[in-house]
């Protein structure tokens, strides 16, 4: 294979500046991650110890394989949201190894607000069942939630993609084989009560004390008592005796949390499953440039021109690239190399696109999807071509003719958005609305409609004409008056930051770890078996 | 010469004799109980012959099944070994009666040596010195005084009819005699019924020092210099040494002339060994060793003895026993640099010593010092005999390099699942008290809590067991999956893995780079990692755990393999805490099993003559309420 060639000067100008800019914004993404990772505050994690409780990020951490990696899916969920009362929205949700197989893990953190769903907690449990569902994760739930959050009940209760969505999908995906398995270790509370009760098999911690630690009702003593009048305490109402021995609601029971994980793990050994063998995998290799060069190489104004091919050599296996049709629409760069030893066919963004580099991209889709290759985006593209030569030339169809082949492929598609994601362009670039598998960014990317500039500009362009068509006269100092707030808008609401708080990705990852972060996502994703692709009629 | 031997013993010394005989060009015979039947022992002779079931007193013990095999195989001559027959005289007679050549002294020798009593006023007779007492009819005050006066004090009054340390009292001055005494005395009278006394001298610091002698049947008697077999528990040696440290010129010439004249006293032919107790609170001093007893066989200590004096000591039992001379005089045995032994038993330091028994599926024993042993990989330890494995014995010019030598080599020792005294062999020669060569008999009970208990072990053997964890269940090693160790996004990779060492969770670092080690895996997914004489079995998950844990331990479970002897209780019977419940016999060891809290009986597995496996749970109690 070709093996891509680096210009770069390590020691020049330039790259020093942005390595400058691009470790700092790593760093601060390290610091939030972490600061995040932490949970609810200080006091409730003190007291959740002291309940014999292992925090939730152990739990996690417990029931994986020893050395097992974790690909954290919404990390930032809710980052600046919720006056900051909901780190990680209260829920950790991932990807890692329990007794050999990739499962997918929800545990509530119950040092979050007692883990009461808000509704980005809705959104980023729901998030993961997905991710399970496309890519056949068994799931693995470790329940402690009191449930909805009572004061956000209109987000979180009655539409399609709220509360009772979690139900929905469990059965469906129990339905499917992809197995359920819940853990209860503390409150699971009147719907969440459906967790473990729709689940394939459950295991319920009993705990040390007189009380038992688990505890599942439909109603609690409270509402039992205000309902009814009869006085119950909560663990002979739902505690790991009641449904142990009783009720049949729970198949295990444990001594303490890592008791329950232990069993987790057996039951999950037991799945019988085994993860297709449909892709030709090679030996992996790392790639031959540092791929902590990516700091120096990014540049830090998302509209400065760089050769992507210097991304792609930091990326994949061996540097090696077998480049399509680099002659021809050289805006995209398209070609097939390896990440972690697994095939992948790359489009990355070279520029703005035009009809050539919209017709390229389709076309290597379909190569992807005949030969059941997965592909990978890098994104970075402020938009389709505009202009009456290219509007006569048909840009809308032939950009209508990438958008098709990205939305119909059914291999796994994987986005990492490196630089801006702006307009139509995102689209074709398969963004969120076009499921790739995962969407992860860059710390130095930037999503919106349009530049913060260019919407400012039309705007006030629009003003302009409507202010002179009056006859009215509009001063230059009114007009940037006029079009600061609104750069100022784009500008925040284009942070990664605000996007991934919203889960418009799965998160924001370090440029260093992109090669890792992909492989992982990869290897998951091929759990589940590529179909075939129907392509949808490309406008000719 | 003889020209054919049958060795009346098995394990490391049986091997040990036909080492030599095979060198002599003496045929071997070996005998063999059920339970050695695959032993190296047996492979190795040149004829072997089943004398009976496992059980010693069956086989190893019953002399006419032994001379039978010899006169069936024609063997000419039969060795003993040590233990087993070797000191039986009446063993002795019949070899030589069934016209068989006896490799050990003259049975009257035996005899003579045999009751310890009569033996310390034989010596005494002979002019050897035997600890200083007084063991008289008048016990009154005035005599009682007078003889303390000229054993010299400190001195014990001890209860004639006592024991247990019961009327036992410490004098150090004359001043506190009478009251001692008196008080000896009230409570010999209360205590036992008799307040009859006996005096002895108190030795404050005992040390066990032992000659090894040779006689023959032309009157030479020489000695081979002396042994320092201070270190001991529970009067069971576990390292000994040639010479003594800190033996001076004088009171070498003292023991060692006391030994010849020991030994001539009772017209000794072949190899024996002289045990003195020595007062080693001042050194050691010419007057302060004291005769204790007479062992009439060749030592296990005895390639100690060899290292130091270039002397084949079996060679020489088979020579005196052709009726040799011996073949070095006095003048020409020179002492040659130092030789440290150490024993190498099947047994648990850190669970109060209890034997362990089993298969030897690992056993790596090291290089570069002699290795006697009975067993190899594969061989079984068996609850029939006696627990000792092997001994490793280090010589080398000074001390401190052969007691080096040997802790480097008690260290290497990788022996699994079968639990070792290797790791507590290795601390007690490393142990800075022993190196300044501060031994004394009560050195091991002394520093027992530091040399029994196994250390946690190093950063570096973890790194090897979580290299070893990682690689477990490795179907796909090239994916992501697994070679991303510890990968955690926007983060530093995880640096430990979280392993289980006897159910307890410790942090294993991650190896850096590849670990290239010969990792041993149990069945059950676990690590096994060797340092320091020390087997580490480290899982990678929590033990198992049922139901039942959740009341408590209420299960009395089997520690080892054994024989139910005993059944104390009945179902339904209430206990207290500590309550011996059942006796469980295993190594010819009984041990007690106690309930574990107070309640009552409610289920009794077992009842007395089952034979059980460890961890079987034998009884289950409730806990009262």
């Amino acid at each position: 294979m070709p093996i891509l060639k680096s210009v770069i000067d390590t020691n020049g100008e330039a790259f020093q500046a942005n390595d400058q800019v691009n470790r700092a914004l790593a760093a601060q993404l390290r610091e939030r991650v972490a600061a995040a990772a932490l949970g609810g505050p200080e006091e409730s994690r003190k007291r959740h110890e002291a309940r014999g409780k292992l925090l939730p990020r152990q739990r996690v951490m417990r029931l994986l394989d020893a050395g097992s990696p974790f690909l954290e899916v919404g990390a930032l969920t809710a980052h600046g949201l919720y006056d900051g009362e909901a780190p990680g929205a209260g829920v950790i949700t991932g990807i890692g190894r329990v007794s050999g197989r990739e499962v997918m893990i929800v545990a509530n953190d119950a040092t979050v607000k007692g883990g009461a769903y808000f509704p980005l907690t809705v959104k980023k449990h729901l998030r993961a069942q997905e991710v399970a569902m496309q890519n056949r994760l068994p799931c693995i739930y470790l329940v402690d939630s009191g449930g909805a959050n009572l004061p956000h009940q209109a987000e979180v209760f009655p539409d399609r993609d709220h509360f009772g969505r979690i139900f929905f999908n469990q059965a469906r995906m129990s339905g499917d084989g992809i197995a359920q398995i819940a853990c209860v270790m503390g409150s699971c509370t009147a719907g969440g009560a459906y967790v473990p009760a729709m689940s394939d098999e459950t295991v319920i911690v009993r705990g040390a004390g007189e009380e038992s630690q688990g505890t599942i009702f439909l109603g609690g003593p409270p509402l039992v008592k205000a309902a009814t009048g009869e006085v119950i305490s909560a663990t002979e109402l739902g505690g790991a005796d009641t449904h142990g021995r009783r009720s049949g609601v729970v198949d295990h029971v444990a001594v303490d949390d890592e008791h329950a994980l232990q069993i987790v793990r057996s039951i999950v050994a037991n799945l019988n499953t085994r993860k297709p063998d449909q892709v030709v995998l090679a030996q992996p290799r790392e790639p031959l440039f540092d791929p902590e060069e990516l700091y120096g190489i990014v540049p830090t104004d998302v509209r400065a021109p760089y050769d992507v091919r210097e991304v792609i050599a930091r990326i994949v296996d061996g540097s090696e690239f077998d480049e399509f049709k680099a002659l021809y629409g050289t805006t995209l760069v398209t070609g097939f190399a390896r990440i972690w030893g697994q095939p992948v066919a790359i489009l990355a963004n070279n520029g703005v696109l035009f009809s050539e580099s919209a017709l390229k991209g389709a076309h290597f889709i379909e190569l992807a999807c005949k030969r059941g290759i997965p592909l990978v985006f890098l994104q970075n593209i402020s938009g389709f071509m505009v202009g009456g030569k290219y509007e006569a030339g048909g840009i809308a169809k032939d950009g209508a003719k990438l958008v098709t082949a990205v939305a119909s492929a059914e291999v796994p598609k994987f986005t990492v958005l490196i630089g801006g994601s702006f307009g139509a362009g995102n689209y074709g670039m398969c963004g969120r609305a076009y499921s790739p598998r995962f969407m992860w960014s860059w710390p130095n990317s930037r999503i919106s409609v349009m530049g913060g500039e260019q919407a400012a500009s039309v705007l006030a362009t629009i003003r302009r004409d409507g202010v002179e068509a009056r006859g009215g006269e509009w001063p230059a100092a009114e007009e940037e008056a006029f079009k600061a707030p609104i750069r100022d808008r784009y500008e925040s609401e284009g942070d990664p930051y605000f996007a991934t708080a919203r889960l418009w990705d799965d998160g924001i990852i370090d440029p260093a770890q992109t090669r890792d972060v992909l492989g992982l996502s990869i290897s998951a994703a091929l759990n589940a078996p590529i179909p075939e692709t129907r392509f949808g009629i490309f406008r000719m | 010469m003889i020209s054919s031997v049958l060795v009346a013993n098995r394990g490391e010394i049986a091997r040990r004799v036909f080492r030599t005989a095979r060198r002599m060009g003496i045929a071997t015979v070996a005998v063999y109980s059920e339970a050695d039947a695959d032993a190296p022992h047996v492979r190795e002779a040149d004829q072997a012959v089943l004398i009976g079931p496992a059980s010693a007193r069956e086989s190893y013990l019953v002399g006419e099944k032994i001379i039978a095999a010899a006169l069936q195989t024609g063997a000419e001559a039969i060795h003993p070994g040590y233990g087993f027959l070797s000191e039986n005289a009446a063993f002795a007679e019949a070899v030589m009666g069934a016209g068989l050549i006896w490799i050990g002294p003259p049975p009257a020798a035996i005899k003579a040596m045999g009751l310890k009593d009569a033996a310390k006023s034989l010596m005494q007779k002979a002019n050897v010195p035997v600890t200083p007492g007084y063991l008289g009819d008048d016990q009154s005050l005035e005599q009682l005084q007078a003889v303390t006066k000229d054993i010299g004090y400190p001195v014990l009054i001890k209860a004639v009819a006592g024991g247990g340390g019961k009327g036992m009292r410490r004098v150090d001055r004359p001043e506190d005699f009478a009251a001692a005494l008196a008080s000896c005395q009230r409570e010999a009278a209360a205590s036992f019924g008799d307040p009859k006394v006996l005096i002895e001298t108190y030795v404050s610091r005992p040390r066990h020092i032992e000659v090894q002698i040779f006689g023959d049947s032309h009157g030479n008697v020489v000695h081979l210099f002396e042994r320092d077999c201070s270190l001991q528990r529970r009067h069971q040696k576990v390292i000994e040494e040639a010479p003594a440290p800190g033996m001076s010129a004088a009171a070498r010439e003292a023991v060692t002339q006391a030994a010849i004249k020991a030994a001539k006293a009772v017209n000794y032919i072949g190899a024996g060994t002289v045990e003195f107790i020595a007062d080693a609170s001042a050194g050691l001093a010419p007057d302060r060793i004291w005769f204790m007893e007479m062992n009439t066989r060749l030592q296990v200590e005895h390639p100690v003895t060899e290292a130091v004096t270039g002397v084949d000591l079996v060679e020489w039992q088979f020579r005196v026993a052709s009726g040799e001379p011996l073949p070095l005089t006095q003048d020409e045995i020179q002492l040659n640099g130092h030789a440290v032994e150490a024993r190498l038993y099947a047994e648990n330091p850190a669970a109060g010593f209890l034997p362990s028994i089993g298969v030897l599926e690992h056993y790596v024993l090291p290089g570069g010092v002699r290795v006697d042993t009975g067993v190899e990989a594969g061989s079984e330890v068996s609850p029939f005999y006696d627990p000792m494995i092997a001994k490793l014995i280090a010589h080398a010019p000074t001390r401190e390099g052969a007691s080096d030598q040997l802790a480097q080599a008690c260290a290497e020792v990788e022996i699994w699942p079968v639990k070792t005294n290797a790791g507590f062999l290795a601390r007690c020669l490393d142990h800075p008290e022993f190196i300044a060569a501060e031994i004394d008999t009560g050195f091991i009970e002394r520093h027992l809590d530091a040399l029994a208990s196994t250390p946690a072990p190093s950063d570096e053997a973890l790194a090897v067991a979580a290299a070893a964890a990682l690689a477990e269940g490795d179907d796909d090693a090239a994916g992501p999956w697994k070679g991303l160790t510890g990968f955690r996004m926007n983060a530093a990779p995880q640096t430990s893995v979280r392993l289980f060492l006897d159910g307890r969770p410790v942090d294993a670092p991650l190896p850096e780079g590849d670990i290239e080690a010969d990792i041993l895996m149990t069945e059950d997914g676990e690590v096994v990692v060797f340092e320091g004489g020390e087997t580490y079995v480290l899982a990678t998950r929590p033990p198992l755990r049922d139901l039942d844990d959740m009341a408590g331990d209420a299960q009395v479970r089997s520690p080892m393999p054994g024989k139910v002897v005993a059944v104390a209780v009945s179902v339904g019977d209430a206990v207290v805490r500590g309550q011996p419940l059942l006796t469980l016999e295993a190594m010819k060891m009984e041990h007690a099993l106690t309930a574990p809290f107070d309640g009552e009986v409610e289920a009794l597995n077992v009842s007395v003559g089952d034979q059980v496996s460890e961890g079987v749970t034998l009884a289950r109690l409730k806990a009262s309420s």
